[in-house]
């Protein structure tokens, strides 16, 4: 099989140096906050690139796709100044305060519509919400194979191997395309984008689809549609200023061993 | 009573202590059943020792056949037990493995899925869990609202519960699609016993961070005087001084222990997402100025290279 799509996963979050909060109705605020192009999905437009660039006897096509408020134009944006050729932007008010299970059900669709590609990539985790669980989920609806949680990416011809540091071992992991792969930050610097890079985005193309577009029923996401609900968000009480002491002669040592002691850890 | 689904969570027919946990929280809603998938030369003692926590059944699943194909089989295993047994809630270890086989099965059935959970509880007919979000800062409470409840739950949310359950064993022969044998693990190497506490699991963790230099022997030297779990900076692991499993962080493992050490760790952003819901947090930094003293309850400004090595001496000598 020659490779000629790939699909990168891009999603727009809000910084987390910046004060992250929750709306009223307990979903995370997306609009009032600074977002950016996801950290960790950055390395996953770099994995995509660098494929797109080892294989350079294939036409491959990089599209990054992208379902979130009208700012989230930025996620792509940024992607397409890396280097990736196209952009789509899934933007509708009804997928607002949607799930997991929701985002990889408008994800599937978009994906549906662009062409089912070889190669899905995606992040090890959206830094917002993060629950390393929508590749698998796009897998499960797309029914293809998934190799997430990359830390090295090889392909060749049809296979792509990857490794990974599982919780019980260091793994290698075969699969065959189509699939869906996500990939780690020990999977390698991503790149910024050069000035080059940055003029060229401009031109680059840019589809924004609506939930009509998809097919998708306004019913089948958003904050309504979601299979779980949040009943209560507590904000976590500042911790009480601890005792801060300097070592002078040793003496930080005893009063550390102290603390324990009177902690009972000893 | 209603069945509740645990998936066992083993290395080789080693039952992992997570297992335990959930089943302790599994007796909270219903009945325990737990689900091994494995070896069939292992399932008489997996069997035993999930019982002894409270298994009242143990769905044994010969994967004789699936061995090494990844997240899609189990799910797919969990899909055909549940549609059998119709259990109140489905109980799967928050690891990486466990979330994808969570995001995969909730496909399936239709169900809500929650991951992360720090804490189930139930609250007359609704089984509410608890999530620690935004790098510790907000605790959420949620709940399935469609279809049966599936939930990840993190290491350390309940205490293990000795106390016999039933133990009924029944093999149960899945069906597996061809489509789900397609992606496989063709090399795995056990990770290296380091004699230590699993990081997740520990009761203390004592980590270090590029103030170590690179010698990590003062950070463990007191781990082990604490009997604890040793943790990495991204720092530390992307310099090569400790694997990327040792890593707590944003992008490494997420630990909340009843006390974590932080040695020559400045205190970032990524970094604290993976620790500040530790119960006592204690630093040694040479910089009084460290992000990391504004967590602290206890902290030490000076040098690892000696603080460290004489409180060990002294926790040594005071344990006698
Ligand atoms: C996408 C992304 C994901 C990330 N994920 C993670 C993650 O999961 N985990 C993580 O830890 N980081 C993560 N980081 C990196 C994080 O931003 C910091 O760079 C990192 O945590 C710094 O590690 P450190 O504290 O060991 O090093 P530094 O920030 O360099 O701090 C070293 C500290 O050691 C002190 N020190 C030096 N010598 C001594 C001595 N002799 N005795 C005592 N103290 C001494 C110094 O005063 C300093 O405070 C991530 C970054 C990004 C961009
Ligand atoms: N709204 C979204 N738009 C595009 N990609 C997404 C979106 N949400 C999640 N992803 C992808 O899925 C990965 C894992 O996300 P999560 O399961 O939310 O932690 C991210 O790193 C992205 O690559």
């Amino acid at each position: 099989m020659t490779l000629s799509n790939i699909v990168v996963l891009v999603k727009y979050v809000p910084d987390a140096t910046g004060d992250r909060k929750f709306e009223a109705d307990n979903t995370v605020d997306r609009v009032g906050v600074d977002g950016l192009l996801s950290e960790l999905d950055e390395y996953a437009v770099e994995q995509a690139l660098q494929i797109k660039e080892k294989r350079a006897d294939e036409e491959i096509t990089v599209t990054a796709l992208t379902v979130g408020p009208a700012e989230a134009e930025a996620a792509v944006r940024k992607a397409l100044q890396m280097g990736a050729d196209k952009a789509v932007h899934v933007q509708d008010d009804a997928i607002a305060g949607s799930d997991a299970v929701a985002t990889s059900l408008v994800l599937a669709k978009a994906i549906e519509k662009i062409g089912v590609p070889e190669l899905v990539v995606g992040g090890l985790a959206s830094t917002d919400g993060g629950l390393s669980v929508v590749p698998a989920m796009l897998a499960e609806r797309l029914g293809l194979p998934q190799v997430t949680l990359a830390a090295v990416v090889e392909t060749q011809g049809d296979q792509v191997r990857i490794k990974r540091d599982g919780d019980t071992a260091t793994e290698v992991v075969g699969g065959t395309l189509p699939l869906v792969l996500s990939v780690t930050d020990q999977s390698g610097e991503a790149r910024y984008p050069s000035f080059k890079g940055i003029m060229a985005a401009k031109k680059k193309p840019l589809d924004t689809f609506s939930l009509a577009d998809l097919g998708v029923d306004a019913s089948e996401v958003g904050l309504g549609a979601a299979w779980t609900t949040v009943e209560n968000v507590t904000a976590r009480p500042p911790r009480t200023a601890g005792e801060i002491v300097k070592d002078e002669d040793g003496s930080g040592a005893t009063a550390l061993v102290d603390f324990l002691a009177s902690k009972k850890f000893i | 009573m209603s069945e509740v689904l645990v998936l066992v969570d083993h290395v080789d027919g080693a039952v992992r202590k997570p297992t335990y946990e959930l089943l302790a929280i599994a007796k909270r809603i219903g009945s325990p059943s737990a689900v091994f998938i494995g070896g069939a030369d292992k399932s008489a003692a997996v069997a035993d020792a999930v019982k002894a926590y409270g298994a009242d059944k143990v769905y044994v699943v010969d994967d004789a056949e699936i061995k090494g194909y990844l997240v899609a089989p189990k799910a797919e295993v969990l899909q055909q037990l549940a549609e059998k047994a119709s259990p109140a809630a489905i109980l799967i270890p928050a690891s990486a493995e466990g979330k994808e086989i969570a995001g995969r099965l909730a496909i399936k059935l239709s169900s809500g899925l929650i991951t992360d959970a720090v804490d189930v509880q139930v609250n007359g007919d609704d089984i509410v869990t608890t999530q620690s979000v935004f790098a510790g800062n907000f605790t959420v409470d949620a709940k399935v609202v469609k279809g049966t409840p599936i939930i990840a739950v993190k290491p350390n949310a309940a205490a293990p519960e000795e106390g016999a359950g039933a133990g009924a064993v029944e093999e149960f022969a899945a069906s597996i699609s061809d489509a789900a044998k397609t992606a496989q693990i063709v090399a795995s190497q056990p990770r290296q016993a380091t004699g230590r506490p699993e990081l997740t699991e520990a009761a203390i963790v004592v980590s270090g961070g590029r103030g170590t230099g690179g010698d990590f022997t003062a950070v463990e030297g007191l781990a082990d005087a604490l009997g604890a779990a040793v943790g990495a900076s991204r720092a530390a692991v992307d310099s090569g001084w400790k694997p990327h499993t040792f890593q707590v962080g944003q992008t490494g493992k997420v630990v909340s222990p009843q006390l974590y050490v932080a040695n020559g760790i400045s205190g970032a952003i990524q970094h604290r997402a993976g620790m500040q819901t530790s119960k006592t947090i204690v630093a040694v930094n040479k910089d009084e100025e460290a992000p990391i003293f504004e967590l602290v309850d206890f902290g030490v400004v000076g040098d690892l290279h000696s603080v460290l090595p004489a409180a060990t001496a002294e926790i040594e000598k005071r344990k006698g």
